[in-house]
């Protein structure tokens, strides 16, 4: 019978063209503004690491004021100071340990009448790379003896590689950042992790950073902090030393560990490190330890920002509006068509046979619909996109993916069939008799 | 076969009951050929659409094929209709949207007969009313004769017990009327009982029994000789 009503569905869409394709259009445009907000939103929420999620941690130790939690309720601080970092990194008790902070070079490139100019820069270990997945088209991450060395080793992004090299595999090739000469030891593939997990501190939406370097180098040599930097304690007086061994936090601290009982290890060794903190007057707060997965760090830092939500609201009731004006166009057209209903009734059909017809004529209006709304929902993007044309990370929120193109027509269906509901409960009870006496 | 004992219905406004049918009795036996007839408003349609389950009673009993069908449930109710009952109406209620065949198949589909089940009798029915040749043809491409023989040709495809024809040939000039009368003579004399309600005097007269109804309430066994002495307004202009 499902082909039969499939067929049927056809037939009444093209008897009531003008009818069938205003509600077509009505389902589109609700679908296309709410699944504009929904991929937004969708990408603005994604886990950009899901296939390591179980895996992956990020690292957090309450070090913060004994007086007050970092943040309400009671959540230690989202980042570390350099002596935790350190410590942990070097205790090395995860299978990969990734310390990190976000920092800006300045490039000079060769020959004399190039200008220097500045880029971001990420400060890590070398496991960034292996732990985050991260693509190489040219060379390699440098290795640990490198971070052990501070060795003055760098991996470039392929755009950056594009305007220094011509896009030319450039490892072992020189650079000069700061006046100092940097060894390149690998280039980066194309890679925009959206939102940037590994550090949700600075915009989690913007590009990856175009150069990366040794953390060690960097966060002894005293490079310049380009993220949040928040200290609960006054810094001592001095030089980069006592910042070092100051209370203030700016580094971020992610571990890859390989199953359960390795994670239920690290938890009683930071409880150890905490406590051993404790006994030399530093943790006062509460033990606090936590470590989040990709997805958990994602959701605890509410990366989302509100006006998404406000927005999805109000696409949302959108989209209830134009399924109020679905409902009663389903309305209208189907009591044109209450001759045909008491007809059918007078031939045998049941309710429920007729509820299954128009129902899947709905759903069948509703897929219409749909598609049309994926192109409505592409028009809606491309807005977006055009509106905040001035922010580069834009076009990593705009885009579109399978999973929401079958969103939108899956949602566009079974809209429909809820519009569907109410017209067709009056056409199933339109008495068969009422409509066959009219001669 | 059919047996009503009893039978009311009332149809209620907020302000204004009306009586449709008050303690309608009858009793039809299988293979008749009954003609209804009476004035406008006297209840006919209604006995026959009670008949044909396409209204509840208010009250009395209803026994079709020696079951009572008062306690049937919308399911099962749409079951007897689709199974035992075949329904001609004066202006042929074919779909539009549909070809010939498809309409003849509309209650083939809800009995769930296979495909090739349904082929054969669909060509079966149309080939008895004569439009074996129109099966991809529109309704609007056909006469109105040629319309109601694909109604009549419906209401056969189920092999049903009953035909209940209301104003059958109402909208047909006389040739065609009467082809559609020979054909529904040809029908009952295959053994389907039919019931037909017109208010043509000559039509009511090809029955083996003419039912009146007066006020919702039936008058058995006049013949078309006495109609006019009941100042029957329609039968006095037919």
């Amino acid at each position: 019978m499902f082909r039969y009503y499939l067929k049927l569905g056809a037939l009444s869409i093209r008897a009531n063209p003008a009818l069938s394709a205003l509600m077509v259009l009505a389902i589109a445009i609700g679908i296309g503004a709410c699944m504009t907000i929904v991929t937004v939103r969708h990408v603005m929420s994604d886990n950009p690491i899901e296939h390591k999620n179980d895996v992956l941690y990020h690292v957090q130790v309450d070090s913060w004021s004994p007086a007050e939690p970092y943040q309400e309720p009671d959540k230690p601080p989202e980042q570390m100071t350099y002596l935790d970092a350190k410590a942990l990194y070097d205790a090395g008790k995860a299978y990969r340990q990734v310390t990190s902070f976000k920092t800006s070079r300045v490039v000079q490139p060769d020959g004399d009448d190039a200008r220097p100019f500045q880029l971001d820069a990420r400060a890590t270990t070398s496991d960034f790379f292996p732990m985050f997945d991260v693509p190489f088209l040219y060379g390699a991450p440098w290795d640990r003896a490198s971070d052990d060395a501070e060795e003055r080793v760098t991996v470039l992004s392929r755009e950056i590689n594009e305007q220094l090299f011509g896009g030319e595999d450039s490892t072992g090739r020189m650079l000069t950042l700061n006046g100092e000469e940097y060894r390149v030891s690998g280039v980066l593939d194309e890679w925009t992790p959206v939102p940037k997990v590994y550090d949700l501190n600075n915009n989690p939406y913007e590009a990856p950073e175009a150069l990366y370097l040794p953390f060690s180098l960097a966060a002894t040599n005293g490079f310049s902090r380009s993220g949040n930097t928040s200290c609960w304690k006054p810094v001592a007086d001095g030089g980069f030393e006592e910042f070092l061994a100051s209370e203030c936090i700016w580094i971020q601290m992610w571990i890859e560990l390989r199953d359960k009982s390795e994670k239920d290890g690290y938890l009683q060794f930071l409880d150890a490190y905490a406590a051993e903190q404790k006994a030399l007057g530093r943790f006062q707060r509460p033990l606090n330890n936590r470590l989040n997965t990709p997805s958990e760090w994602l959701a605890d830092r509410e990366v989302v920002d509100d006006n998404v939500s406000v927005l999805l609201s109000i696409a949302g009731l959108f989209l209830v509006v134009c399924l109020l004006n679905t409902i009663g166009l389903l309305l209208a057209k189907i009591m044109r068509r209450a001759k045909d209903i008491s007809l059918r009734r007078a031939l045998g059909a049941s309710k429920t046979t007729l509820f299954a017809q128009y129902i899947i004529e709905a759903g069948m209006i509703g897929a219409a619909g749909g598609m049309l709304g994926v192109g409505a929902t592409w028009l809606g993007l491309r807005g977006i996109e055009n509106l905040w044309s001035d922010y580069d990370f834009i076009q990593y929120l705009v885009r579109m993916d399978w999973t929401m193109v079958l969103l939108a027509v899956v949602l566009a269906v079974m809209s429909a069939f809820a519009a569907a509901l109410y017209p067709t409960w009056r056409a199933c009870n339109i008495t068969p008799a009422s409509q066959l006496r009219i001669q | 076969m059919l047996k009503m004992n009893n039978v009311s219905k009332v149809y209620r406004t907020d302000t204004v009951k009306t009586h449709a049918l008050r303690e309608f009795s009858l009793s039809v036996e299988e293979g008749e050929f009954v003609s209804v007839t009476g004035p406008s408003g006297s209840g006919k349609t209604t006995f026959l659409n009670i008949a044909g389950l396409l209204e509840e009673m208010t009250a009395g009993t209803y026994e079709l094929d020696g079951h009572d069908i008062s306690s049937l449930n919308d399911r099962e109710r749409s079951r007897v209709r689709n199974e035992k009952i075949g329904f001609i109406f004066q202006s042929f209620n074919l779909i539009p949207e549909l070809d010939v065949f498809d309409n003849v198949d509309v209650p083939l589909r809800y009995r769930g007969f296979k495909a090739a089940e349904r082929r054969r009798r669909v060509e079966r029915c149309l080939d008895t009313v004569g439009l074996a040749s129109r099966v991809k043809h529109l309704p609007a491409q056909l006469s109105g004769g040629q319309q109601q023989r694909v109604a009549i040709a419906r209401a056969l495809a189920g092999d049903p017990r009953f035909l209940l024809a209301d104003e059958p040939t109402g909208n047909l000039d006389t040739r065609m009327a009467d082809n559609v009368m020979e054909l529904l003579a040809e029908i009952n004399a295959g053994g389907t009982t039919i019931i037909m309600v017109t208010h043509e005097l000559t039509l009511a007269d090809r029955a083996q029994r003419n039912i009146f109804v007066r006020d919702g309430n039936v008058s058995d066994g006049c013949s078309s000789d006495e109609l006019p002495a009941l100042n029957l307004p329609e039968a006095a202009n037919a």
